[in-house]
């Protein structure tokens, strides 16, 4: 019943304006758990087989170069640890804006994403590049916290300067059913942003199923999310293609069915070359070119940079330097 | 709209060596045949890759007289561990010399390399490896403690799957201590001439593998040829029945893998991009030249319209063109005869009154081809829905219920393969019950595997080929 279509497909277009076909889908607790559970379910083995498919797209010279200065535009570069301080978060913003020093051609990156206290250190030291400051918030990464004490988290963030909001989803909520607990959170947080984007992180390595995903998913898009995440980068398995293949499918038939564009970040665990490009190659199989861009698809990584320079540079010269050749944070 | 061109990723040939001319391969050595060469020709580009010899009847009789003398003197008294060696022998050499197999398929066939290198060529390994492992086991095959081989078997192999047809072929044959008179596809003989050069290589006893080239006098020659025991054959059904007729009343055991028109049935609750992609790889796959192939998408009337949708914002994402790029999903139809055929059936769809759709896009100038084609609209009475068009060319048709699905998927004259979609297992196995098809597949398509068995009900066919079941085609009880 709610798989829904692309409106460039022929035959059904969707007309602008149309009204909001889900607006009462959270009426109830037993009514957004009917809608989430009719969404069409995701056969594993025939999802796992589609992505693997997908990565055996060969991407050589012109494309390869293409594709690494894409990927660099979308990188979200991220420091989450706890040794985190300012002079690391400027180390960090420095790169950011010339991520290969050597070379003022290399694009600079989509974000530096940095927890909440961080995030003013983060916003001057990037003051009129375009860079974007991200801050992860609600407790991040485990979500365990009040409600109270995760709207805090999120204002303060955005007090300090960040425009992007990074949150996780209540997943123990989730999995025992509680979807509009979730949703109302997640409504909730992104009223708390203001003027920041919201990106939802949905721990997809905790909801184990490509249903769950999908589900969650749709839920993180109702509620208002500009981007769905997989993950927060502290969990195993983090962002598999698979995953991103299911994530994919969700924000193209939402946007058939409602209009609204969300975003894509895949988080942790891609940090090769070879693995941005089979991202890269699902957005524009799966959901199409509309999504390769910063705006709408963004990889959440720290070393995958690096590499994306050192085969920049391979590219360039014809052979590989080294790991000296790109600058250490 | 930023636009991610992909660069040209085009396979070197280089490893492959065409020769100006190719002889029969008889009796462990090659030779020249009787009748006017053939041109083998690349599909994708009009380029002929050779001169091929042509079997005449004598070269036929010259090689089953070399196949019944290996049987009896060498490979039907040989212990069957030692066998099974040769086949493993083999089964690696084509591992090794995979690269090789898969250019040579692509330029003689016109399939995209993808196929020959991650489908074609890994499979027909795996055929040799997995009966490799059978030859000293048959007194396990079901067939009584010690089940003996038939003789000497003549084997004609169809041109959509070269290589892995005569392994389909000859593996279960050699494996059970038959010898064979293979007759490759007169439009694809390049790798199983290859294959007769892994067979010296791997010092295979000579007259145990014979290859005679040629088109249908050659293959009729096989068949009918009196010292035959057992005649195999995977091709359209017209031909299945006239060898039918020529081996009647004769002491010949046969098996035949003939035509088909899959239903693939997507009920309501499938998951649904996982079924698109199924029906996609079930239909353009290899072009449509798979005699499983689903042709007929039976999908159920409430997800009609999002389904063709989403099908056809897929199928536009294929990519159609130079089979030896890497990244090329729909290659070259094999033959202007085969290209005309699907142009015919095709003008017969639209003449009836079908609603024809295919993506944009430009196909390439030089070599036979056609673009991935949906109908809609399709009843059970338009041609394109009965006929096997052996190409890629989608018949869409409705259904409202189970019953409805499982009356129209069986209301063919065929019954090779079907597929069903669906999240609910009970229906799955209850519709896979009353399909009469030799394989059913569930929330997937286009699936093989050596330890399976396939093959058909009614015009498709009879035998199995592949599994414990394949084995039967080529022993006889003790």
């Amino acid at each position: 019943m709610t798989h829904v279509l692309d409106p460039t497909a022929p035959g059904r277009p969707v007309a602008p304006g149309a009204p909001d076909a889900f607006a009462d889908v959270t009426r109830s607790d037993a009514a957004f758990r009917a809608f989430l559970h009719g969404l069409p379910g995701v056969d594993q083995v025939g999802a796992e087989a589609r992505a693997a498919q997908l990565g055996t797209r060969s991407i050589k010279t012109t494309a390869k170069a293409w594709a690494i200065d894409t990927a660099i535009s979308m990188v979200d570069l991220t420091t989450l640890e706890g040794a985190d301080t300012p002079g690391r978060v400027r180390s960090l913003a420095a790169k950011a804006r010339r991520p290969d020093p050597a070379d003022g051609s290399c694009p600079q990156v989509a974000a530096v994403c940095v927890y909440g206290d961080l995030a003013g250190v983060a916003r001057d030291a990037l003051a009129g590049t375009g860079i974007h400051t991200a801050a992860v918030a609600t407790a991040f990464p485990s979500g365990r916290a009040s409600r109270e004490v995760k709207l805090a988290d999120v204002r303060d963030a955005v007090a300090g300067g960040a425009d992007e909001i990074d949150m996780v989803i209540d997943r123990g909520a989730f999995l025992s059913g509680r979807y509009l607990d979730v949703f109302d959170e997640v409504v909730a947080v992104k009223e708390a942003c203001g003027d920041a984007h919201l990106k939802v992180i949905l721990e997809t390595g905790e909801l184990r199923t490509y249903d769950a995903v999908r589900r969650a998913s749709w839920l993180a898009m109702l509620a208002g999310g500009d981007f769905i995440k997989t993950s927060t980068g502290k969990v195993s398995p983090a962002a598999t293609l698979p995953v991103c293949l299911v994530m994919l499918e969700a924000v193209r038939d939402f946007r058939a069915a409602t209009g609204t564009q969300v975003g894509v970040k895949p988080a942790g665990g891609i940090r090769t070359t070879k693995d941005a490009i089979k991202h890269l190659v699902m957005i524009n199989e799966v959901a199409g070119p509309d999504w390769l861009d910063p705006v709408w698809f963004r990889f959440g990584a720290s070393s995958l940079l690096d590499d994306l320079l050192l085969q920049r540079q391979k590219l360039r010269t014809g052979h590989y330097s080294g790991p000296d050749h790109v600058s250490v944070v | 709209m930023t636009v991610f061109e992909y660069a040209p990723a085009p396979e070197s040939r280089s490893i492959v060596t065409l020769r100006s001319h190719y002889g029969l391969f008889v009796d462990g050595e090659f030779t020249d045949g009787g009748g006017t060469p053939l041109k083998t020709v690349n599909p994708a580009t009009e380029e002929v890759l050779g001169e091929v010899a042509v079997g005449t009847d004598a070269d036929v009789d010259r090689a089953v007289r070399a196949a019944r003398k290996a049987f009896t003197r060498v490979w039907g008294p040989m212990r069957p561990a030692d066998r099974g060696k040769y086949l493993f022998r083999i089964a690696r050499l084509l591992q090794e010399r995979a690269r090789e197999f898969a250019v040579l398929e692509t330029l003689d066939n016109g399939k995209p390399i993808t196929e020959s290198r991650d489908v074609d060529v890994p499979l027909a390994a795996a055929h040799f490896f997995y009966h490799a492992g059978w030859a000293d086991k048959l007194e396990h095959a079901g067939l009584g403690p010690a089940p003996r081989p038939l003789g000497v078997a003549g084997q004609v192999i169809p041109w959509n799957f070269p290589l892995l047809m005569l392994a389909w072929k000859v593996a279960p044959a050699l494996a059970a201590g038959n010898t064979v008179v293979l007759k490759p596809a007169e439009t694809t003989p390049l790798t199983a001439l290859l294959f007769a050069e892994v067979c010296q290589q791997a010092d295979l006893p000579p007259g145990v593998v014979n290859i005679v080239t040629g088109a249908g006098d050659t293959g009729r020659a096989v068949v009918e040829h009196a010292d035959v025991d057992k005649v195999a054959f995977t091709g359209s059904t017209e031909v299945g029945k006239q060898i039918a007729r020529s081996v009647a009343g004769t002491r010949k055991s046969l098996t035949l893998e003939l035509g088909g028109k899959a239903a693939n049935i997507v009920f309501d609750d499938a998951p649904i991009d996982q079924a698109v992609e199924g029906v996609v790889r079930g239909i353009f796959f290899n072009q449509g030249h798979v005699c499983c192939a689903g042709s007929r998408l039976l999908v159920q009337e409430s997800v009609h319209d999002e389904l063709v949708a989403s099908l056809q914002r897929r199928i536009g994402t294929l990519r159609v063109g130079d089979p030896l790029d890497k990244n090329t999903d729909v290659g070259a139809i094999n033959s202007p005869e085969q290209l005309a055929r699907i142009r015919e059936l095709v003008g017969i769809g639209e003449a009836e009154g079908a609603q024809v759709w295919q993506p944009d896009g430009e196909l390439p100038e030089r070599g036979n081809w056609f673009k991935p084609t949906v109908f809609t609209d399709v009843t059970p009475a338009h041609r394109i829905a009965r006929d096997e068009v052996f190409g890629p060319v989608l018949s869409v048709l409705t259904f409202r219920t189970p019953d409805e699905a499982v009356a129209k998927a069986n209301n063919t004259t065929y019954g090779l393969s079907a597929g069903i979609w669906s999240e609910k297992g009970s229906r799955i196995l209850a519709v896979a019950d009353q399909l009469r098809a030799g394989v059913v597949w569930a929330n997937t398509f286009n699936q093989f595997d050596p330890t399976s068995p396939f093959g058909g009900y009614k015009q498709s066919g009879y035998g199995r080929e592949g599994g414990r079941t394949g084995l039967r085609a080529y022993l006889k009880e003790s």
